[in-house]
């Protein structure tokens, strides 16, 4: 009997996959894959530890609901800053240390080389990514394109099926862009409840053909299936797509909407220390710039643009391709986290009970 | 030595026969009993427990309760307040308890359990707390003065019905109720969206049952008809599908239905359609209701055929022969003998409709999704409670269904192939 | 049914009519299944027909999502094909864990199921069996209720189902337990809700099997002097063989096809096939999706052709004639 008992124990534990020590939780497609390359992979050859990637839509409500409910798999997870914020004050995420994170090779420390408000009290950001929307050139000729977001709404000169992500955040904004509200005064008007019916009003032009989309890979391929002939994206993801794929994608930089991502470690992670040096690893000069050589994201260090960051097939530079490169931030709007972190719970809701009717 | 007066039966070693008797059928039916055992105690444990504790958490929620001590304390010695004009001590107890939060980090849960009963109350908390500090007596005055939904007296109502731990909000809201200031009242019809998502459910779930008896009819009486070796052959093509991974099934339909797909292919290759005008069949409630009617036609089909195969053929030769048309005979005669399979499959098809999850979820877009992709949204949202309150209805609705299935079919007359 | 001679001219046409619905119905249940065989061979990135696919071309043909399945998660899969990249392709690609854990997960799950599915069916088939209704309602139900329902219920219930590293029960279970030792995102937890999903399946056939089944042969054998051992495995078992087995096999693959029960309580370690499956058609869909699918499209076809035999074998033991 004992034999049997040792015999099965053997038997599963060989058979079974083996148990990660590190688990990164990140929004899979090209983003997951490229903190894989920049930073769980060489971490995990450099400390002997291993590390793995696992794929979320959105990793904040997921690891919201692991410490909620006292069962957290996850060590480290990448969110997004007003995510990481609310996250912080509701005493879901553990405080990081901002004095620990490594110094610029120059010796700067890193709460002045980062970008004014890239660390928070539980969060360090990883690189400013954006909302925009992108079309597929062999679906429009000529001069007859979308250049504006006024003209994503514009069902009459382009018409097709819009891809548009299912959530309020960036999108209520996007739509209130599209009907020509300035970026400057978008979030005084979002702040009014008038404000916040006309952006579902502009939403109401275009809903019965609208595909939406939930996890940040789906949009490329909306778009690389004709499904859709234009979607809201991240950006990076379709700067992935059109080099990697040599896929005919334009990204339209009117309009976008672009914020810091935050690695943040959640309340309970089982391996916290692995975690934190994890993050110190990621976010340091190199870190951040090895992940901007993998997607279109640009990095929140100073130090990580000493030299010019080139794409990961060792031609393409990355700078014009970034949120933050001046001749992108034409018509462009930083998403406040103030507002989010106040209104993500009521805005969503609503924007559930839109989507339902 | 006297004869004992009755003729009472004995066994051989003189116990009277009757209650050996019942000695033995009882150690029979508790050796059957204990073979059972071991699977009911498993069954408990895996099974049974979960959804009772799953029903617990629908009725149970401490979030206010445990970080608003203050409050609670003061809602329990005055359980007859009045909401529209709550006092002072009841607002000072507020502003200690919102300081408290702030601190703690509480305001996240204490506002996510007000907010199922008063939308917004997220965001009120978070403010309310982040100045709770800097507030100065009379807090009557200067915590509305901050915002003035603090002194709305559906607030007052939720966080009075926010302090016990238990509580029936959660099943109000998912039958629409909305907490307004004179109490809980029906939500307006354009607020209605759980009752809403149910009555859809039951309503999609019909369509596929009848969509799967009206495929499924012809088919199973062509399979009970032919003869057994044809029969069997055919079978096949039913059972395989049957026996083929549901993520399958449902990416097969994702690559014919989808705008780029098969089907649509094939329809403009052949001119029937205009290149723009490609048919949206997926990721919509179209999309939902085909994959999710070939997903479950076996299950019809296969109680239909098991009572339509031991109908004799000889009653509808009789019915021709005394005259009926071969449209009477099958109305009048073979059709009311395959009731019990109509109703057996059927049953089943839809009780199976209503549970669907992984289907809706992946080719449902946004109108073609159920009740229990709801229940998934909410569960990823960590609005546990609600998801379970919502559960716990569709549990009954269920349990509902199977009584009935049992009491007209009889549950051990499900068989598969 | 064959047309009868007497039939008229309008019956003729209805007849044909009503051959070409079921051949339409037949084509609506196979066809969805087959298709995705030669797609699963698309050269390119597309989930239909491509002009070369059509004209028969060999270029538009290719094993490329074959190889994915082995490439995807490999640490190194540029490097020459030897005994290391197929080391790491076993130990590493992402679809290869997948399937180890979701066979392993399935086998002890059936091994679970069949086994205490079996006894109770002995038990339930017995005349004597007090309340028999009911527990047999409550044995089918997991069947019936909505496997979100059981997700949630799980969910709640398996991250408070924890025992301490240091106790006995640590010490037996600790191995498939969850790092906190938790059944939640544990093999284990993994491995009884998939055996509880099952048990319907194997509690159905093998009881199918046993209302054929003559007590008295039991008996006969008691009285020719077997023990309770010998009637079991020589005159029950051989009998109720075929239905066990098809039981045995219907447990596996409702454990092998399960994904709800998984999202909701399983961890980033309990990977399995129709997880990965799952989050990849939500995401992008390749056509490595669809190379998986006729992976498991052949196994199914293997299963089924098993279990009819099996099913024939009893039916003839049983001396039952036809299905």
């Amino acid at each position: 009997m004992k034999k049997t008992l040792i015999l099965t124990t053997a038997l599963v534990s060989f058979g079974f996959a083996a148990n990660a020590d590190v688990t990164v939780m990140s929004w899979g497609g090209a983003y997951g894959a490229a903190q894989t390359e920049a930073h769980v992979k060489p971490w995990s050859a450099k400390t002997g530890n291993p590390a793995i990637m696992v794929d979320s839509d959105n990793p904040a409500p997921a690891i919201k609901a692991m410490v909620e409910a006292g069962n957290v798999t996850v060590d480290v997870a990448s969110v997004e800053y007003a995510d990481a914020i609310r996250l912080c004050d509701e005493g879901i995420l553990e405080p990081i240390d901002a004095a620990s994170l490594p110094p610029a090779p120059d010796g700067t420390p890193a709460t002045e080389d980062f970008l004014p408000g890239a660390i928070t009290e539980c969060g360090v950001s990883t690189d400013i990514w954006s909302n925009v929307f992108a079309y597929d050139a062999s679906k429009f000729t000529g001069d007859n394109v979308p250049k504006t977001a006024a003209d994503f709404f514009d069902l009459e000169k382009f018409p097709g099926k819009r891809g548009l992500k299912k959530g309020a955040k960036a999108v209520l904004e996007f739509a209130l862009l599209g009907d020509g509200v300035p970026a400057a005064e978008v979030y005084d008007v979002l702040n009014t409840p008038e404000g916040v019916d006309r952006a579902f009003a502009k939403l109401d032009t275009i809903k019965d053909q609208v595909v939406w989309w939930e996890a940040g890979a789906q949009p490329p391929q909306l778009l690389a299936d004709g499904e859709v002939v234009m979607t809201t994206a991240y950006n990076g993801r379709i700067f992935n797509a059109a080099m990697t794929e040599g896929k005919p994608f334009v990204i339209v930089w009117d309009g976008q909407i672009y914020e810091n991502e935050m690695y943040v470690v959640p309340k309970g992670a089982p391996n916290k220390d692995l975690a934190m040096d994890f993050i110190r690893y990621a976010t340091s000069t190199e870190g951040l710039r090895a992940q901007a050589q993998q997607i279109s994201y640009g990095p929140a260090r100073k130090s990580s643009f000493a030299e010019p960051i080139v794409f990961k097939d060792g031609k393409t530079v990355m700078a014009p391709h970034l949120p933050t490169a001046p001749e992108n931030l034409g018509n462009a709007l930083e998403t406040s986290s103030d507002f989010w972190v106040d209104h993500d719970a009521e805005l969503n809701e609503r924007f559930q009970s839109w989507l339902a009717q | 030595m006297a004869e004992a007066p009755t003729a009472l039966l004995t066994t051989a070693d003189g116990r009277p026969l009757k209650a050996a008797l019942a000695t033995a059928q009882a150690r029979a039916r508790r050796r059957a009993f204990l073979l059972v055992l071991p699977l009911l105690a498993f069954v408990l444990l895996t099974f049974l427990i979960p959804i009772v504790y799953m029903l617990k958490r629908s009725f149970e929620h401490d979030g206010f309760a445990s970080s608003a001590p203050a409050l609670v304390a003061w809602f329990k010695s005055n359980p007859d307040f009045d909401p529209m004009n709550p006092p002072e001590e009841a607002y000072a107890a507020l502003v200690q308890d919102l300081a408290r939060m702030q601190v703690e980090k509480t305001t996240g849960i204490a506002g996510t359990r007000i907010n199922y009963s008063v939308p917004g109350s997220i965001s009120l908390f978070k403010k309310g707390a982040r100045e709770a500090a800097s507030l100065t007596p009379p807090f009557k005055e200067s915590l509305p003065a901050l915002d003035k939904e603090w002194a709305r007296p559906a607030l007052w109502r939720g966080m009075a019905s926010a302090s016990h731990v238990y509580t029936a909000e959660f099943y109000k809201v998912a039958l629409d109720l909305k907490l307004t200031d004179k109490g809980w009242e029906r939500g307006q019809d354009n607020e209605r969206i759980y009752l809403y998502l149910f009555a859809k459910t039951f309503l999609i779930s019909a369509i596929i049952t009848l969509l799967c008896l009206l495929l499924a009819f012809p088919v199973a009486h062509l399979l009970a008809t032919l003869p057994m070796a044809k029969s069997s052959l055919l079978m096949i093509l039913v059972l395989l599908p049957f026996w083929t991974s549901l993520l399958v099934r449902t990416t097969s339909w994702i690559a014919l239905l989808q705008e780029q797909g098969v089907v649509n292919n094939m329809l403009v290759a052949l001119g029937l359609l205009d290149d723009s005008g490609r048919l949206a069949m997926m990721y919509n409630m179209t999309g939902t209701i085909v994959a999710m009617t070939h997903v479950l036609l076996p299950f019809m089909i296969l109680p239909l055929y098991s009572v339509m195969r031991v109908i004799p053929p000889s009653y509808a030769r009789a019915a021709r022969s005394l005259g009926a048309t071969s449209w009477t005979t099958f109305r009048r005669v073979y059709l009311p003998q395959t009731l019990p399979g109509i109703a057996a499959g059927s049953l089943l098809v839809f009780i199976l409709a209503v549970g669907y999850y992984i289907t809706p979820a992946l080719v449902g877009g946004a109108d073609g999704q159920l009740i229990s992709n709801l229940i998934a949204f909410h569960m990823s949202k960590s609005n546990w409670s609600l998801a379970a309150a919502i559960a716990g209805m569709l549990l009954a609705s269920i349990l509902l269904l199977y009584w009935l299935y049992d009491r007209l079919i009889g549950i051990d007359r499900l068989k598969f192939g | 049914m064959a047309l009868p001679t007497y039939a008229s001219p309008l019956e003729r046409i209805w007849y044909y009519t009503y051959l070409v619905i079921c051949c339409l119905v037949f084509l609506f249940l196979i066809a969805p299944i087959l298709i995705v065989i030669p797609l699963s061979f698309n050269a390119e990135p597309y989930f239909t027909f491509t002009q070369k696919m059509l004209s028969f071309d060999p270029e538009g043909y290719s094993l490329r999502w074959y190889d994915t399945l082995l490439t995807l998660g490999h640490p190194a899969p540029e490097t020459p094909r030897d005994g290391t990249w197929w080391a790491a392709v076993w130990e590493r690609a992402t679809w290869v864990q997948a399937a180890k854990n979701s066979f392993w997960v399935g086998l002890w799950a059936t091994i679970l199921a069949t086994t205490l599915g079996t006894v109770a069916a002995l038990g339930l088939s017995r005349p004597e069996m007090p309340y028999r209704r009911l527990v047999m309602a409550l044995l089918i139900s997991p069947m019936i209720v909505p496997i979100i329902i059981i997700a949630v219920g799980m969910s709640f219930f398996f991250a408070k189902a924890c025992v301490a590293p240091d106790s006995a029960m640590g010490f037996l279970f600790g191995w498939a337990l969850s790092e906190k030792g938790c059944l939640a995102n544990s093999h284990l937890g993994v491995i009884m809700a998939h055996a509880v999903l099952g048990i319907p399946f194997v509690i159905i056939t093998v009881t199918a099997t046993l209302t054929g089944f003559d007590q008295s042969l039991i008996r006969a054998a008691q009285s020719l002097g077997a023990n309770p051992r010998t009637t079991f495995f020589k005159v029950i078992m051989p009998l109720i063989l075929p239905g066990v087995i098809s039981g045995a096999l219907f447990a596996f693959v409702t454990s092998f096809d399960e994904v709800v029960a998984v999202l909701f309580i399983a961890g980033p370690d309990q990977q399995t096939i129709p997880r990965q499956m799952f989050n990849g058609i939500r995401e992008a869909i390749s056509p490595a999706i669809l190379a998986v699918a006729t992976i498991l499209v052949v196994i199914s076809v293997l299963l089924l052709t098993t279990v009819e035999l099996l099913r024939r074998r009893s039916d003839r033991l049983r001396g039952v004639t036809g299905r």
